[in-house]
């Protein structure tokens, strides 16, 4: 019935976290009456349960959640589509196109492959396969912009609480930014100076995800970075 | 591997083991200790186009790790429906070894290949992720003897710094027999001219060991006594393996910071008030 590290100390995969019976959170597992560590990242202890906010992780699909991804393959009647998640999505017809379906219908004026798309997971089927819909405001097909890579994990961080910390890049740059919960973005600015400031204030939270104090750091940063240009 | 029955054989062994005090003052041919491993320095997250990567440098060994999944298994027919597949690729640069080695994948790569997998399949949860697979490929820029066991250790992090969910790490280590002593580590000299040559993978937390290979001849009594020698040489380079991980996000961990003042901007938190989110201004 013990705690063996403090709250949000680094453990890595098989580091015992807790000893004795309490509830196993994300990222642990049991054996007996141990608890351990699947992944590298900041333990949490709660009255009830045990768990880790894991610094690298991978995408696991979830239904409902906004993604950008790829199209890398097309077949009758449905595009392949690579969400950076352990299997590849797939969309039908119906799901990009909000008409009577018809046989002789041109996909690839829709979408073709190497088009990059803001979808939404509306289903996972049996296989956990995600499908994908571009039916919605703002889903389809991107335009332009930067595409920023972030693990998927610390998008929490990204957004900040209550969308402070993105609200304040938006206010900061004027860019639009569209955050995929795969950890795909989208930057697309006035100008190609904006759009890179982001990406490196991005690479810069990304860096320091766990530390604190870190939107109003970023807040520096942006400004000497506008400074700079000037 | 009972490993506590091994450990109350060698104690009670123990009169027969009166020549330590010999093989303490006999020096190796690089002048180390013979239970003193090569210098090890690993770093993480090396390659930012891998999910997961690590570069170890064990001795003269310079090893190169990248780590992608877990990911659609192609060709489909080689995936399980029950869990991931765990593919290593262990290949050796041409310029790796002196004189030059043909770059096409040899029998020896073969079999390493299909060593480290089962060294380190015991330690993935790879039934998280069925139909998919994890591969990880392992370049050994230069070597000095040991590869296998510095490539292991350099995949266990790799695979770590991808995110992989593991029950624990995997550290390896060798142990060999030259001039009838037992030493740990062999570089590629000692290697060569020594009698045998055991390597040996283990999950220090779990205490398990997930590798054990043997060429040469060894008594039983040595071999047991060089499976003590290398768990406490893969317990050594464990400790090198974490400190590797941490060092990555451990630079500005305030760890003896008051936990108050951590909370406010703990990403955790966060999450649940706004759970997903897509932007839009101009």
């Amino acid at each position: 019935m013990s705690a063996n590290f403090q709250d949000r100390n680094l453990v890595l995969p098989g580091d015992v976290l807790y000893e004795g019976r309490i509830r196993t959170g994300e990222n642990t597992y049991r054996n007996q009456d141990q608890v351990y560590a699947t992944r590298l990242g900041l333990v949490n202890y709660s009255p009830d349960n045990v768990s880790v906010v894991a610094l690298s992780t991978g995408y696991t699909p979830l239904v409902g959640d906004v993604i950008i991804g790829e199209v890398i393959d097309m077949e009758l009647g449905e595009w392949r589509i690579d969400i950076g998640a352990q299997s590849e999505a797939v969309m039908g017809i119906p799901d990009a196109v909000d008409r009577p379906f018809r046989t002789d219908y041109v996909m690839t004026r829709v979408l073709d492959i190497g088009d990059t798309l803001i979808a939404k997971i509306v289903d996972l089927d049996r296989r956990r396969t995600p499908i994908l819909s571009i039916l919605g405001p703002g889903l389809g097909k991107i335009h332009d912009g930067f595409i920023v890579r972030f693990t998927p994990s610390k998008i929490p961080r990204l957004i900040g609480k209550k969308g402070s910390m993105i609200n304040m890049i938006i206010k900061e740059t004027g860019c639009r930014i569209v955050i995929g919960q795969n950890g795909r973005i989208l930057v697309s600015g006035p100008n190609r100076e904006r759009e890179e400031m982001v990406v490196k204030v991005m690479n810069k939270i990304e860096l320091e995800a766990h530390t604190s104090g870190l939107t109003n750091r970023a807040q520096e940063f942006l400004r000497q970075l506008k400074e700079r240009s000037r | 591997m009972s490993k506590k029955a091994t450990t109350k054989k060698t104690a009670t062994r123990k009169p027969a083991r009166s020549k330590k005090a010999k093989t303490d003052s006999w020096k190796r041919a690089d002048g180390r200790a013979f239970d003193e491993l090569r210098t090890i320095k690993i770093e993480s997250g090396v390659l930012p186009n891998a999910d997961g990567s690590a570069y170890i440098e064990m001795g003269r060994n310079k090893i190169l790790c990248g780590v992608f999944g877990p990911r659609e298994m192609h060709p489909k027919h080689q995936a399980r429906p029950n869990e991931a597949v765990l593919r290593c690729r262990y290949h050796m640069a041409p310029f790796s070894v002196d004189p030059r080695r043909s770059p096409a994948p040899s029998r020896r790569d073969q079999e390493i290949s299909m060593v480290m997998r089962s060294a380190l399949e015991p330690a993935v949860f790879l039934e998280r992720y069925p139909r998919a697979s994890i591969d990880v490929y392992v370049e050994v820029i230069e070597a000095d003897g040991g590869t296998r066991c510095a490539s292991i250790n350099a995949a266990a992090v790799a695979l770590v710094d991808a995110g992989i969910p593991m029950k624990d790490l995997v550290a390896a280590c060798a142990v060999g027999k030259v001039e009838d002593k037992l030493i740990v580590d062999l570089g590629d000299y000692e290697d060569k001219k020594g009698q045998s040559d055991m390597p040996i993978a283990y999950m220090p937390k779990l205490g398990k060991v997930t590798l054990l290979q043997m060429d040469g001849i060894m008594s039983t009594e040595e071999a047991e006594k060089a499976l003590d020698l290398a768990i406490e040489g893969c317990k050594k380079v464990y400790e090198i393996q974490r400190e590797a991980l941490k060092k990555k996000y451990g630079i500005d961990q305030p760890q003896d910071k008051p936990q108050k003042e951590l909370q406010p901007e703990e990403p955790k938190e966060e999450s649940e008030e706004e759970p997903r989110k897509e932007e839009g201004s101009q």
